[in-house]
């Protein structure tokens, strides 16, 4: 099958690689180039395990094809912490037990990382509307809203 | 002796393997890839059942790219009984026996040829009538599933074929002269529709297979000593020659206790000759794995005036799905275990209809059970005007009441959940126009097995715990604090790791909330032993008989008449000297863990049902759990706030939905809608500790009892905010309205 070639920015480093037309950017990110942080639960954009950025926008990965990423910037759960230094909400994450078995939670720390850039200040209700998107079977999302809540709070001191 | 002080234990240290699993580093089921791995695909049955009358491979063999095509053929079904209802589960061989069922699989060198190969795949199916609802495939004229099954239990003996497999019965007393003694007596009969658990990672696996005969199976799974087992015998191996190491596990709750795919990808890998990499979509998580069962159930509960049981009984029906082994036997154990009662007796109907195979799902059958006694329970006590908290602490079961199932409890926790649930805030909230609450009592078993650990003191004096577990909850994180609480040695000194099967003795699956309990006893007992060995060794370095030896504080101390005669050893001073003192250092726990310790819970919760709508919204919503001795208390409370929102999704909102056709019509996320976050509140939590003389710190287990109320606590709930009383689950928009209007109550 013919592939396309796509040049592409991930995590702030130039990528290239060759697809399928029909190859999601979720089969691109953990079949061809390794990047397998981003989970597939559904593959129909309803689980939010597969969440990353397109040029800033908070997307489900499986809902966009490869090709699509071309002249783009993607982030990913990869790129999240800085060196060894965790992202506050990673940190928060592990401080209030906010995952069990771990596989939602790539995609809910891309998605509350998104939230966060546009409104430091959510309230519980913001929050969960915010995150309805992703699925967690295991935690019933209290720990996980509670992490959200904590690391606005921190981050909003910090600036203050 | 029970230990009751300590350090480390019941303190909330961040898990071992949480950097992995924030930073996407964690390696779970599909997150492996082999050199020359090959991508398998699986066509299943569109039909509810059809006898299979040819499968023809032999145009996708040809496609260019495929590596090995594998049908019925491929599979002998094996002498093991105990196997032969997997082996036909994993492939179908005369008949295809629900939507989904698996009929044939490729590999091939990509998913695009592999899709394309499935498509040249023509298999003649000659469609038959089928059955998807419990009371009608008990019916005399339904369509049998199964030539030649006879009804085990039945009295008299059974003489024709039925969808029945087996009938168990449980209870003890007299039930006749017991409602003969009642005032007043509820009789109810009730539904609820099949859920699956929604682990939010599909099954997947990479097997590779050897030309000589040695293979290796990685996989998500909640025990890889049972998938080596499974495999080994559908594939004629012999299990040292299969080794399985388990990945990270992305959810399970039960619904990885078996093998569906793992068998396949070995089979095609030996075929192929190459690595075989084979993962479920969603669509084949809902219709091709073990979702739950449905049930039909009869309640009669009958009481004086005075609200004291007299009698109790119910019928339970479970459809298991294709095969017989539903839990119906477990909701006919558990429906009562809440209540010292004189007379009881249940009756559970383990039913075959053609829907995938039931796999566990969090206190198996229970839910089901507690769900329709809870209701009654609940009736009974508005009837006589008694709190419902009240009226379960009078009829409470104590330490010393003879259980529904038989054995006598010893010290439980129930009356301390009620009434720890009677002073909460929330019992005494004041609640709006619309909205009820409701309460329920929840009953499970725990289980111990088969368990081996082995804990490995290394040079410089830190700990690998190696256990076989996967963890699927934040156990290791439990394991780390033992294993350094009896150590005497800081937690972030240990750490544990999951081995692959070749690496220790065998260990059974991650289920029956055994994890913590079992694992955690061998891991203190191995610490125990590591510890004894340590003694040794510095009562060598200082000429001292090795009892003249104690431990205390991650030392070696001289005790008795040498007491203080030797400055101390540290764990790491002795670990640093092994080498001169008789070699490596470790201890080791294989044994089968007894003693697991019963675990109640009571729910509290509040809702408001729109009149308009019949849509239920949960408003609040707290747990009450004996937890016999929280070694990591915020996973014991992420335990209790999970099995509630699970229970809140199997109330209120998840079913599975089967068409005419027979066929599942809701196979996917956005129709099978499981609880989201803007869906539920806050699960406030409270822990009791009521020890388990089982095991050295108290433990009992805390994963399934939390899923063992909340259906009925909803109804309740539901039901007093609705003013009519909820028989059927999931209680939908739909169906609370149907049953508001049909009682005058609706506003439409």
């Amino acid at each position: 099958m013919t592939k396309t070639a796509v040049s592409t920015t991930i995590n702030g480093d130039a990528a290239e690689f060759l697809c399928e037309t029909g190859e999601t950017l979720l089969d691109v990110l953990r079949d061809r180039l390794d990047l397998t942080g981003s989970k597939e639960g559904c593959g129909t954009g309803d689980c939010g395990a597969c969440s990353v950025m397109l040029d800033g926008r908070l997307v489900c990965s499986c809902l966009v094809l490869g090709v699509e990423a071309q002249g783009r910037a993607v982030e990913t759960i990869e790129g999240m912490a800085e060196g060894e230094t965790l992202h506050p909400l990673q940190q928060k994450f592990l401080e209030h037990a906010a995952l069990q078995c771990g596989v939602c939670t790539p995609g809910f720390l891309v998605a509350a990382k998104a939230l966060l850039e546009v409104n430091d200040d959510p309230s519980e209700s913001q929050v969960r509307y915010w995150l309805a998107g992703n699925l967690c079977r295991c935690t019933g999302y209290d720990k996980i809203v509670r992490a959200v809540l904590d690391t606005a709070k921190d981050m909003r001191s910090a600036r203050a | 002796m029970i230990k009751t002080k300590f350090k480390l234990v019941g303190t909330r240290p961040l898990r071992p393997d949480g950097v992995d699993k924030v930073t996407g580093r964690a390696r779970f089921g599909a997150d492996i890839s082999a050199p020359g791995m090959l991508h398998a695909l699986i066509l299943r049955s569109p039909h509810a059942h059809a006898r299979i009358k040819s499968i023809d491979t032999s145009r996708a063999e040809k496609l260019p790219g495929v590596k090995a095509v594998v049908t019925r053929d491929d599979f002998k079904l094996p002498e093991r009984e105990d196997l032969v209802d997997i082996c036909r589960n994993v492939m179908a061989r005369e008949k295809a026996l629900y939507d989904g069922h698996a009929v044939a699989a490729v590999a091939a060198v990509s998913k695009t040829v592999a899709r394309e190969a499935l498509k040249r795949i023509q298999v003649e199916y000659q469609v038959l009538p089928h059955v998807t609802d419990v009371d009608a495939a008990m019916k005399p004229r339904a369509p049998i599933l199964h030539k030649g099954m006879r009804t085990i239990g039945a009295e008299p003996a059974a003489k024709k074929d039925s969808n029945v497999a087996q009938i168990h019965t449980f209870g003890h007393g007299d039930v006749v002269k017991g409602f003969a003694k009642a005032d007043i007596i509820i009789e109810r009969s009730f539904k609820t529709e099949a859920t699956h658990q929604g682990y939010i990672e599909p099954h997947a696996c990479l097997a590779t297979y050897g030309a000589d005969d040695r293979a290796d199976l990685w996989c998500c799974t909640q025990g890889h000593y049972m998938v080596r087992n499974a495999c080994a015998g559908l594939l004629g191996m012999e299990v040292s020659h299969l080794r399985v190491t388990a990945s990270e596990i992305g959810g399970g709750f039960g619904g990885k206790t078996t093998v569906f795919i793992e068998p396949v990808a070995l089979a095609l890998s030996r075929k192929a000759g190459k690595p075989v990499k084979l993962v479920m979509s969603r669509d084949e998580v809902f219709r091709a794995s073990g979702p739950t069962s449905s049930s039909s159930t009869d309640v009669k509960i009958g009481i004086t005036k005075k609200g004291k049981i007299t009698a109790a009984q119910a019928i339970l029906r479970y459809q298991g799905g294709a095969f017989p082994g539903s839990p119906v036997q477990f909701g006919a154990m558990t429906g009562f275990a809440p209540y010292d009662l004189e007379n009881v007796h249940t009756v559970g109907y383990d039913v075959v209809a053609n829907r995938p195979k039931q796999a566990a799902y969090r206190a198996p059958g229970a839910p089901l059970a507690a769900f329709a006694i809870e209701s009654v329970i609940d009736e009974l006590a508005h009837k006589i005007g008694m709190d419902p908290l009240e009226f379960r602490l009078k009829n409470a079961a104590r330490e010393g009441t003879k259980s529904s199932y038989g054995p006598t409890f010893g010290p439980i926790g129930l009356e301390a959940t009620l009434k720890e649930s009677k002073k909460h805030p929330h019992h005494l909230a004041p609640l709006g126009p619309n909205q009820g609450r409701g309460v329920a009592c929840g009953f499970w078993f725990n289980f111990g097995g088969q368990t081996s650990v082995s804990l490995n003191i290394g040079e410089d004096g830190t700990v690998s715990v190696v256990e076989g577990n996967p963890d699927i909850g934040g156990s290791r994180a439990s394991m780390c604090l033992m294993a350094a609480e009896e150590l005497g040695v800081p937690y972030e000194k240990v750490r544990t790791v999951i081995a692959d099967t070749a690496s220790l003795g065998y260990n059974e699956v991650t289920d029956g909330s055994r994890v913590t309990f079992a694992v955690g006893m061998a891991t203190i007992k191995a610490a125990r032993q590591a510890i004894a060995i340590m003694c040794e060794r510095a009562a060598k370095i200082w000429d001292i008989p090795a009892e003249a030896v104690v431990w205390e504080d991650g030392c070696a101390k001289p005790a008795g008449s040498n007491a203080g005669n030797f400055k101390p050893m540290t764990l790491a001073e002795i670990a640093g000297s092994a080498g001169s003192t008789g070699g490596p250092i470790s201890g080791h726990s294989e044994a089968t863990a007894d003693g697991a310790g019963v675990s109640f819970a009571t729910h509290m919760v509040d809702v408001e049902v729109d009149p308009d709508t019949g849509k239920v919204t949960v408003l609040r919503y707290t747990v009450f759990q004996d937890a016999g001795k929280a070694i990591h208390p915020a996973y014991v409370e992420g335990q209790f706030q999970g099995g509630a929102a699970q229970g809140v999704g199997w109330a209120i909102n998840e079913e599975y939905i089967y068409g005419e056709d027979g066929r599942l019509q809701n196979p996917g996320f956005l129709d099978y809608r499981i609880p989201v976050a803007s869906d539920l509140p806050m699960i406030d939590t409270v822990i009791l500790e009521i020890p388990n003389p089982g095991h050295p710190y108290g433990v009992r287990g805390v994963g399934e009892t939390s899923i063992v109320p909340p259906l009925a606590a909803i109804a309740n709930a539901v039901s007093e905010a609705a003013g009519v009383r909820l028989t059927h689950l999931p209680m939908s928009p739909p169906r609370v309205l149907k049953a508001m209007m049909e009682n005058g109550k609706g506003a439409a």
